[in-house]
């Protein structure tokens, strides 16, 4: 494990689904390296891929091809148990429909990963998840229930959930499809903060003011990479928040 | 550390999920409360039924007029005039195989002391009569072999009979009851006898002699029934055979006729009740096994209709760091306290509604070990069963395909 080692490696990914007696491949071959301290968009149309690849990147599925190192790590050749590690220390995942427990206060939420995690006392749980949500914004809302929360909230508390082991790596899969326009800058101003700090964030996104927010953009189309290239005019969430319009009460409530 | 957090994540599941958790334990509940009291109800009846039956006298024989086979049902006692004072009198002086033997005459009639008044059955029996039925005198004596010559108008009353005549605390002993208007001396109380497995108060009974009712207030030559007591046990086989060929000599019934009576031993009712009681019991037990199917039927859905929330939930769970066991455990922990709790519920339940049964109902139970042990074990195997089943399905899954489940 050196320091000048990838984060991410990925060498001739491929997944394939069977479909009845057709197989057909989701990913064709996909090579990338993700440097510590990146902030990756992936882009591209729908069906091209992004989710597969994300869902593999983030060891919740597997590839049918090729080879995936994480932090050093041969990924494919790790047992279950070792995958189930892997995910509750070194990623945080963030998905488009949050899924989060209902029926379960945010915090509680929150402290979810690190009851799976022998190193965090219950204690230190409460306080770590406390701050987590604090950061994100939601240190009022720490009891209230999925049901009594925004789409952006609850997002935000998936995004303290994902934060909460200090993971190496955030990767999230359309964090901002089912958000408002401010709700998204908001999500996109805590990654950036959260990338500042030295967290590595990988991210699908088929909106391109979202990709924006990004160091660089990597283009999927029919489950392979077509480009991959630095964001020339990055866009800094704090400064577009402030340049939206201010809203009525009303409409932050839907 | 790690089993402190899994029992904090099974709690806290539990608690979110009330209604979930409460239908699950009424399924449970239902099963074993049921099972407990159905058993506990039949179980008492058939403990009653050989309690009674033991305490009427292994040793005794009946003979009833009337032939057992005719139209198949016996009818009540009194319906056939085929039985006298000399059938009974031939099996005393022929059958050696039995010691007491008693003409027994019968008539329900209306008795009134003072200002009270109640209505009972009058038996007129012999001083035999008293040692065949196991009957004993609490108060008082009994009537005596003159009293019988006599026709003398002296009887003995049961409890049940005195405390309506004369109160409960009252001495009925040398005092006068009017029976169809006839004078009567009480001489002697009954010791409590209690109820029958019918629930028959065996205590609201007048005996008298035999003459007495037979002549004065009958005025028949027919009795009702005879009674006799073998010389023991194993002798009320051949007892029975005797009297039956006796009887047929005393009815001068040629081979191609029917007994006109019917010999009975106390046996032979033990196991006609014993049947009857064993009957019953199955059916109880068919109830309670149809409640108990429908309880796991109730658990059963409850935990399949809840399987694609559990299993997105699953997911969620694996997505941020679960391991399969995890899951599992959780799951497990789950189910057991859910089996448990509904099981010690059903149990208390269970001994309440068969306290009540027995307290109100009048009717005998007896909470059985296995009857516990039994629904406890097989509700608790559903209820564990159906909520680690579908929980070991997700939890072989891919993360992603649980989170996709639907
Ligand atoms: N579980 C699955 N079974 C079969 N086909 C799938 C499955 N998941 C995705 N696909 C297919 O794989 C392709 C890529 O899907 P996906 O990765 O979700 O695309 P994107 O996220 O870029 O929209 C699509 O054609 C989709 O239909
Ligand atoms: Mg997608």
């Amino acid at each position: 494990m050196t320091n000048n080692q990838p984060l991410i490696s990925v060498k001739d990914l491929a997944k394939s689904y069977k479909m009845g007696e057709m197989e057909f491949y989701a990913i064709k071959g996909v090579s990338l390296d993700i440097e510590k301290g990146a902030f990756a968009a992936i882009m591209g149309p729908s069906g091209s891929g992004k989710s597969t690849f994300m869902n593999i990147l983030g060891c919740l599925d597997y590839p049918t091809k090729g080879s995936y190192f994480l932090d050093g790590s041969d990924v494919l050749k790790l047992s279950k148990n070792e995958l189930a590690e892997l995910r509750n220390r070194k990623i945080g995942f963030i998905f488009q429909s949050f899924n989060i427990l209902a029926r379960t206060s945010a915090i509680e939420n929150v402290e979810l990963p690190m009851l799976y995690n022998n190193s965090v006392t219950s204690k230190e749980g409460k306080v770590k998840a406390f701050n987590a949500l604090k950061s994100v914004g939601l240190a009022e809302r720490a009891n209230h229930l999925p049901s009594q929360l925004s789409g952006g909230q609850q997002q935000r508390v998936a995004i303290a959930r994902s934060l909460v082991n200090d993971p190496l790596v955030i990767m999230a899969d359309e964090p901002t499809g089912n958000l408002d326009t401010r709700s998204s800058y908001e999500i996109m101003e805590i990654f950036q903060q959260l990338n500042d700090k030295g967290i590595t964030i990988v991210m699908v996104t088929h909106e391109l003011d979202i990709a924006q927010f990004a160091r660089t953009n990597i283009m999927f189309r029919d489950g392979q990479i077509v480009s991959n290239s630095v964001v020339k005019d990055r866009k800094i969430a704090s400064v577009e928040l402030s340049k939206l319009p201010v809203v009525n009460p009303t409409e932050v409530l839907t | 550390m790690r089993i402190v957090n899994l029992l904090k994540i099974a709690y806290r599941s539990l608690i979110k999920n009330k209604l979930r958790v409460l239908l699950t334990m009424l399924g449970i509940i239902i099963g074993v409360a049921s099972v407990i009291a159905m058993l506990a109800i039949g179980q008492g009846s058939k403990q009653n039924i050989q309690a009674s039956v033991a305490s009427l006298g292994t040793n005794s024989v009946m003979i009833y007029p009337g032939s057992s086979t005719q139209g198949g049902v016996r009818m009540g006692a009194g319906s056939y005039s085929t039985l006298t004072k000399k059938d009974a009198d031939a099996i005393v002086a022929k059958c050696e195989y039995v010691t007491d033997v008693s003409p027994v005459v019968q008539k329900s009639s209306q008795v009134i002391a003072g200002n009270q008044n109640w209505h009972t059955m009058v038996v007129g029996g012999l001083t035999q009569y008293f040692s065949i039925r196991n009957l004993t005198i609490g108060k008082g004596n009994m009537f005596s072999a003159s009293d019988e010559r006599t026709a003398a108008k002296v009887c003995v009353i049961g409890l049940t009979v005195s405390e309506n005549l004369f109160g409960v605390n009252g001495d009925p002993v040398g005092q006068f009851i009017r029976i169809n208007s006839i004078p009567f001396k009480v001489i002697g109380v009954l010791e409590r006898k209690g109820q029958n497995s019918f629930g028959q108060d065996q205590d609201d009974i007048i005996i008298a002699p035999f003459s007495t009712v037979q002549k004065r207030m009958l005025s028949t030559i027919y009795l009702n029934s005879i009674l006799a007591s073998a010389t023991s046990e194993n002798d009320v086989d051949k007892a029975k055979e005797q009297i039956t060929s006796i009887m047929r000599v005393q009815h001068k019934l040629t081979p191609a006729n029917e007994d006109d009576f019917t010999v009975r031993s106390q046996a032979d009712i033990a196991n006609i009740f014993g049947s009857i009681s064993k009957i019953m019991t199955i059916l109880l037990a068919c109830i309670a096994g149809i409640s108990l199917i429908v309880g796991g039927i109730g658990i059963m859905n409850i935990m399949l209709v809840s399987v694609t929330e559990r299993t997105r939930e699953i997911g969620i769970r694996m997505a941020v760091g679960a391991k399969g066991r995890d899951v599992l455990i959780q799951f497990m922990i789950e189910s057991v306290v859910i089996s448990v709790l509904g099981g010690v519920i059903g149990i208390i339940l269970g001994i309440l509604v068969s306290f009540l049964v027995g307290k109100f109902g009048g009717w005998p139970v007896v909470i059985t070990g296995t009857s516990i042990v039994l629904s406890f074990a097989f509700s608790s195997a559903v209820g564990i069963f159906f909520g680690w089943y579908p929980a070991r399905k997700a939890a072989s899954l891919n993360p992603i395909d649980a989170l996709r489940y639907e």
